[in-house]
């Protein structure tokens, strides 16, 4: 880290904000990966609708399809975060730089965790029109921080699962089948985080254990990633 | 055409230990440098040293590991046996110390194809510490502000490549390797781009070139290679034009 805190510390923007700038101005220039999260989340809201057969649902259920379908949009997400890097030269022109290889673990993270978050602005409003019956309004609070930290889950492990399935011929199969298993505590823990808010005259504050789980998985896969990610950028 | 050993007696081990300039510190060492890829040897037992300031051009046909040498020597690729030091440090280990001082012109451009010229110098100067004002100059330099702000996948080739030679030499690198740098370039472009790359740029330039006359003409050193072993290395009087076809055959 030393090389990018000394070019932070002489006034230049730090090597990983730099780089989720360029990301960012990316996803704006072409659109090809939130907006199809967006879509994807509320075809799957609309068939949980029809399949279900039913007007609304609340609770666990309710916690369960939202947190599933947001996972499942999570990897169109991971299955495209490296793939500019590997296919235009993005990975070599970082390597030449004078700057430590995990400002670009740290850019990715922090950009996956942004796509997650425009794509909630869209699709837990979605939820709510489409398929969950009690009001969101009183428990919003509580909600974002759930997610969050359900995001902070989301956007470690997938750059993680994202950074090695790049390397593979079979990137497309690698996000879902590595980094859906690896979510699942953080699934369970932040459907059960966000099942007692979605009730009618339910509680309004997240369960504490849960969220020390959400955080501390978190925390947990920050440590791995920081550890391994350098291993992945070698030939 | 001398052949290039690998024992301390021979030619090639000898000019590696000595460099051109004796006592000074060679801006490219390679000592028994040995690459795999797989089972297959890419580079094997390969010695070169490259004083500061002069020109390489490493010859050899499709395959022979051309490419290969100048992504070990741009830190991208790990030698696997030998010893490399750039600009007096050895690789891998200090890898990070020399990192900025080398500028890398790839067969890819190493440009993001939805931003702009402009966009995509600035990221790299930004990378690099390398100040705004650069970029400007460069993008001058290579007569391409009137469309610096096109996105990269609507400029033709030769305006991409131009634009790939201002991003490797945007940090002002001691170190240039230069795969096939002419490469889609019209004769006018070659020579607007002559300060930048050209032996006038006054950097250590290791290049490869699909014209080895071209290269020859241009080159301190040659290093030719067969199937991944050094055959020659030495001055480019010492390599005629017999010797260039066998080396193409």
């Amino acid at each position: 880290m030393s090389t990018a805190v000394a070019g932070a510390s002489r006034g230049r923007a730090p090597a990983w904000l730099v780089v989720l700038r360029k990301d960012l101005r990316l996803e704006l220039r072409t659109l090809e990966t939130v907006p199809a999260m967006i879509l994807f989340s509320l075809a799957i809201f609309v068939i949980f609708h029809f399949g279900l057969g039913r007007q609304s649902v609340a609770g666990q259920e309710a916690a369960g399809i939202l947190v599933v379908t947001l996972l499942f949009a999570s990897m169109l997400a991971v299955n495209r975060l490296f793939v500019a890097e590997r296919e235009q030269g993005g990975f070599e022109g970082f390597l030449l730089a004078p700057v430590d290889r995990s400002a670009l673990l740290l850019a990715k993270a922090s950009a996956l965790f942004l796509f997650m978050a425009a794509l909630e602005v869209i699709a837990v409003p979605g939820f709510a029109l489409l398929l969950l019956g009690p009001p969101l309004g009183r428990v919003l609070g509580p909600l974002v921080a759930v997610l969050a930290l359900a995001d902070g889950a989301v956007a470690v492990i997938g750059t993680l699962v994202s950074a090695i399935a790049v390397q593979t011929r079979a990137r497309d199969l690698i996000g879902p089948i590595v980094g859906l298993p690896l979510q699942i505590p953080a699934l369970i823990a932040a459907a059960r985080a966000l099942g007692p808010l979605l009730v009618r005259h339910g509680s309004t504050s997240p369960p504490g254990e849960w969220l020390l789980v959400l955080a501390l998985y978190d925390l947990l896969f920050a440590l791995v990633a920081y550890a391994v990610f350098d291993f992945l950028l070698e030939d | 055409m001398a052949s290039a050993g690998t024992s301390a007696s021979t030619p090639i081990a000898a000019a590696a230990d000595s460099g051109r300039g004796d006592s000074a510190i060679p801006a490219v060492l390679l000592r028994g440098l040995t690459r795999y890829f797989g089972e297959r040897a890419a580079l094997r037992d390969v010695h070169a040293s490259v004083p500061a300031g002069a020109t390489l051009a490493v010859l050899g046909r499709n395959g022979a590991g051309k490419s290969t040498l100048l992504r070990i020597l741009a830190t991208l690729l790990r030698p696997h046996r030998g010893e490399v030091a750039l600009l007096g440090e050895p690789l891998p280990r200090r890898a990070w110390a020399v990192r900025g001082r080398v500028g890398l012109l790839a067969h890819e451009p190493l440009l993001y194809r939805d931003l702009s010229g402009r966009e995509n110098l600035s990221y790299h100067a930004a990378l690099h510490g390398v100040e705004r004002g650069r970029v400007e100059e460069l993008l001058g330099a290579v007569r391409m502000e009137r469309r610096a702000d096109e996105p990269i996948r609507l400029l033709s080739r030769g305006m991409v490549q131009r634009l790939a030679v201002a991003r490797a030499v945007l940090h002002r690198p001691a170190l240039l390797l230069l795969d096939e740098p002419r490469a889609n370039l019209d004769p006018a472009a070659e020579e607007l781009l002559e300060p930048l790359i050209g032996r006038a740029c006054g950097a250590t330039r290791v290049l490869t070139s699909h014209d080895p006359r071209s290269a020859l003409a241009e080159a301190d050193l040659v290093l030719a290679l067969r199937d991944g072993r050094a055959v020659y290395f030495g001055e480019p009087g010492g390599i005629d034009e017999q010797a260039l076809r066998e080396l193409y055959a």
